[in-house]
């Protein structure tokens, strides 16, 4: 369906987009995960014809957009600040793009009604646009962009503005929309909660390139470098020296992990530390032999410096600045040490 | 949240990049966008710049060639040019020093207070801004005139005002005092009280966070506005004519003088170049200052309160009561004014009956034809709204393009928008002196008057328009063309219905200036076309309590048309600015 080929896109000179290709399936959502400025806004924009690339190319069913002005993509659009218009009512923002499309005055009155009631907003119709809630206003965005029955979707940001009870529902419910609808989905985000809820695939976007593309489980399982680990905040991670095969030399002591890059003594790598919840806790004593044991296992240790309720667990932040989970809350000062899986991330 | 700010820059970014847009249209004539934007600007400007160029700059340019010329530069004509600037200088610093001392604190009132009676009186203090001069020049002289209402009743208590310098001060402070208030209680009402707040959770005491966190904030603003009212003072040419007289010879009168009385062109064309070159710094000053410090968008709600303490309470009151008197008492006496007999006729024998009249208003529809230069009033009446529907539509007609173009503006944009306003800082004198030098055989015919009406109503009906446009964010339109509207369609639907209030605004305001224009048309207008300003000037000049009394009726007529129009473009006037 959606081709993105080898686009570029300079700001002031500078390389904002750096060869991005990527596709989309029918009926797939993917998301385009990236901190602020990563240029994935822009990236949406080229895609809805608002904006154009330096060079590369994007196609539809085949059948190259270049030419194609934004009006006639057929593209849905949904912004963070939703864009309603504030002169028309509800059922004249939803009708805007039947209107354009000069459909009889029946048919936009029965599309309207059904996709205002996909959104749950049936009785909506007469409100001004500027009385309404933040979640309703992107509703009626949604509806609106539902009502044309566009070819896709294109959300950027759409929960942003919203507070995070509402933003979790809303979410759902715009999954079950896509699902139910059948319409593929570009979806931009920074948030990764809300990326892997959405997703059926995530790419994830950084110094404008693609780093990451995967499903949510896929990317989650191995997210492949610092950056995205770090990104997605998996866990510790921490540089590390190749000592031999699957044995790691950091700061924070030796590591084994089993990996299946190719490393030569020597080479300089990063470790994700997992802190997965755990009841597997030590408080260290000075006992030689036993910390000579722990060493052998992968193990973090430090003084328990920071210790935050998270409903099923406790997050533990060491002096050192690592952290992990507990089930229980240690004592500020303790010494501990909690096991921990460790991945090589190359 | 996210990006935001490096996507708005994109937009700009990519309309100002030269290079992306002769790419695009290089490299492929399919990327629409960049093609329709380049050409698209050039087409905005056409019409509005050549308009410019032919009724402007080319004037300015006759204007500058007379100037710079051995027999203009005489020490005689810069003795007369040095005398006048300097006057000019010390007229204007006085007037916006007398100004800001009564409009900063009343700029507190307006943002800062509650108190009953509040939109009222505020409407009225913006209410002079729009009048036209002779309407305050009659206001005052109303009131504090030789004929007036004060001297008449109150004989012991009058003192000599018209032909003063007191008189000049007082009506430019009664002119100007709303734009500190406006530009100054703008910024005050859309400072975040969490600021304020925040400063006196940190241990300073109300004077402290004033001087502290308050007046810094306020200062660009107030600067702003200080220099927009030494403009105005700089350039005023009716008040000081007709409350004054030509012995206050400001730049603006001395090119008046010069040019219609001395017929001393070149001296006039000398002046105004003078002028001209004042008011372009002052412009660039201001508007530098303006987009440096570029207002806030989204007005916060307002912390408005009633008076509290003592203190407060005797600031309050005190204000209303001398905001109220100094902008009701002029302005109700010239209708009051107009309706009483209070002196003889020229010529008028026997009993005269003194007292209410309506005398004045009938005499407008009588045609004396007992003079070779006179035009009914009526007629007048009726010309001031020929040109002024004139003005309306060419206003319009040319001020969408500009406005739509510098409501996004670009590296152009920046060059053109101070080129665009400086008719609005070049003297209404000067523009009908340049109609004079260029086309001189043309004044015969009243088709000059719409424009140089049209000239000086531009910069404000592109004022009006420009930030109801820049009001609409660029995601509506977006949003527009995703759900498949073409640009035309966008602009209809989306443009034009959010805009309308906002052209009956600007065309209201482009009417009202027209109605009220004097300096040009005193200069370029025939004696058989006399607009209303025109031809009040002529009653005022004349002797007799008839002739007097026409000219207080005229102006209340005027007065009346002109208040009518500011409350029709205080309704449309982006009324929900806040909103988008």
């Amino acid at each position: 369906m959606l081709e993105v080929l080898n686009l570029f896109k300079s700001y002031e000179g500078k390389p904002l987009l750096n060869d991005i290709s990527f596709t989309v399936a029918e009926e797939e959502t993917i998301c385009l995960l990236g901190a602020s400025g990563s240029g994935k806004s822009t990236l949406l924009r080229m895609i809805a014809g608002l904006e154009s690339p330096d060079s590369g190319i994007i196609s539809f069913n085949g059948l190259d957009l270049a030419s194609t002005p934004p009006h006639l993509r057929d593209f849905g659009l949904v912004f963070q600040d939703y864009a309603l218009f504030p002169h028309l009512d509800v059922n004249e923002n939803v009708a805007f793009g039947l209107k354009m499309r000069r459909l009889g005055q029946d048919e936009i009155a029965q599309r309207v009604a059904t996709s205002l009631e996909l959104v749950s907003l049936t009785g909506f119709e007469n409100r001004k646009v500027t009385d309404l809630s933040g979640g309703e206003g992107q509703r009626v965005a949604l509806a609106r962009a539902l009502a044309i029955r566009p070819r896709l979707l294109m959300f950027d940001e759409p929960l942003g503005a919203l507070d995070r009870s509402l933003r979790e529902g809303l979410l759902n419910e715009l999954r079950s929309i896509l699902h139910q609808t059948k319409i593929p989905a570009v979806y931009v985000t920074h948030d990764q909660e809300e990326a892997f809820t959405i997703a059926d695939r995530v790419l994830i976007l950084h110094d404008g390139k693609i780093i990451r593309e995967g499903t949510p489980a896929d990317v989650w399982a191995n997210p492949g470098s610092a950056y995205v680990a770090e990104f997605l905040g998996l866990g510790n991670v921490i540089e590390a020296e190749v000592i031999e095969k699957d044995k790691f030399q950091t700061e924070h002591g030796i590591f084994a992990a089993e990996c299946a890059h190719k490393h030569s003594k020597g080479d300089r790598v990063h470790l994700l530390a997992r802190p997965l919840p755990t009841e597997n806790v030590r408080v260290e004593r000075s006992d030689p032999e036993l910390v000579e044991r722990e060493r052998s296992r992968n193990a973090l240790r430090g003084v328990a410096a920071d210790v935050i309720f998270q409903q099923d667990r406790f997050k533990v932040t060491f002096d050192n600045g690592l952290y992990v989970y507990l089930k229980d809350a240690p004592r500020i000062g303790q010494k501990i040490s909690v096991r921990v899986q460790v991945e090589c991330l190359a | 949240m996210d990006g935001c700010c490096v996507e708005v820059d994109m937009e700009t970014g990519k309309q100002g990049n030269e290079e992306t847009r002769r790419q695009g249209i290089l490299e492929s004539l399919s990327t629409c966008i960049p093609v329709s934007l380049y050409a698209s600007r050039t087409l905005l400007w056409l019409l509005p710049l050549s308009f410019l160029a032919i009724l402007f700059f080319f004037p300015l340019s006759k204007i500058l060639s007379l100037t710079f010329n051995l027999e203009t530069l005489t020490p005689e004509n810069l003795r007369i040019a040095n005398f006048a600037l300097r006057f000019t200088f010390y007229q204007a610093f006085l007037s916006t020093l007398l100004t800001l001392l009564l409009g900063l604190p009343s700029a507190v009132l307006f943002a800062r207070y509650d108190f009953r009676g509040k939109s009222i009186l505020r409407a009225l203090t913006a209410v002079p801004f729009m009048l036209p001069t002779v309407v305050v020049a009659a206001s005052f002289n109303a009131l504090l005139g030789q004929r007036g209402l004060l001297s008449t009743f109150f004989p012991l208590s009058s003192f000599p005002f018209t032909g003063t310098l007191t008189a000049i001060l007082v009506a430019h402070v009664f002119y100007n005092t709303t734009i500190i208030i406006r530009i100054v209680g703008a910024t005050l009402s859309s400072l975040d009280p969490k600021l304020e707040q925040t400063a006196r959770s940190l241990g300073a005491d109300s004077f402290r966070v004033w001087w502290n966190v308050t007046l810094p904030l306020l200062r660009p603003s107030i600067l702003a506005a200080t220099l927009l009212v030494f403009l105005f003072d700089f350039t005023s040419f009716g008040v000081i004519l007709l409350l004054g007289g030509s012995q206050f010879s400001t730049l603006e009168v001395e090119i008046y003088f010069q040019a219609v009385r001395q017929l001393n062109l070149p001296l006039a064309a000398l002046l105004s170049i003078i002028q001209l070159l004042c008011t372009l710094i002052f412009s660039i000053l201001y508007s530098y200052l303006v987009t440096r410090n570029s207002p806030q968008l989204a007005p916060r709600s307002t912390q408005n309160r009633k008076p509290k303490n003592l203190r407060e309470k005797i600031f309050v009151t005190t204000f209303l009561f001398l905001l109220s008197s100094f902008f009701l008492l002029p302005l109700s006496s010239l209708p009051i004014r107009s309706l009483f007999r209070l002196d003889a006729d020229r010529g008028q024998r026997g009993e005269v009956q003194y007292g209410f009249t309506t005398d004045y208003y009938t005499e407008l529809f009588i045609n004396r034809r007992d003079s070779v230069f006179y035009v009914p009033p009526f007629q007048a009446i009726l010309n001031s709204l020929t040109y002024a529907s004139a003005t309306v539509l060419l206003s319009i007609l040319l001020g969408f393009p500009a406005a739509f173009a510098l409501a996004k503006p670009t590296r152009l944009e920046k060059i053109l928008d101070p080129l665009i306003m400086l008719p609005l800082g070049s003297s209404a004198v000067m523009l009908g002196l340049g109609f004079i030098i260029t086309y001189g055989k043309w004044l015969t015919s009243p088709l000059l008057v719409p424009f140089a009406h049209t000239l000086i109503a531009l910069p404000f009906v592109i004022r009006a328009l420009q930030p109801a446009i820049a009001s609409i964010p660029e995601r509506l339109r977006q949003a527009a063309s995703s759900l498949g509207a073409s640009p035309f369609e966008v602009w209809k639907n989306i443009d034009f219905p959010i805009l309308r209030r906002a052209t009956i605004a600007a065309g209201t305001f482009a009417f009202t200036i027209s109605l009220g224009e004097f300096g040009a048309t005193l200069l370029i207008s025939r004696p058989e076309y006399p607009t209303i300003p025109v031809a009040i000037e002529r009653f005022l000049s004349q002797p007799g309590g008839l002739n007097y009394g026409q000219a207080m009726a005229m102006a209340s007529i005027l007065m009346t048309v002109t208040v009518t129009s500011i409350l029709l473009i205080e309704k449309f006037r982006l009324p929900n600015a806040g909103e988008f």
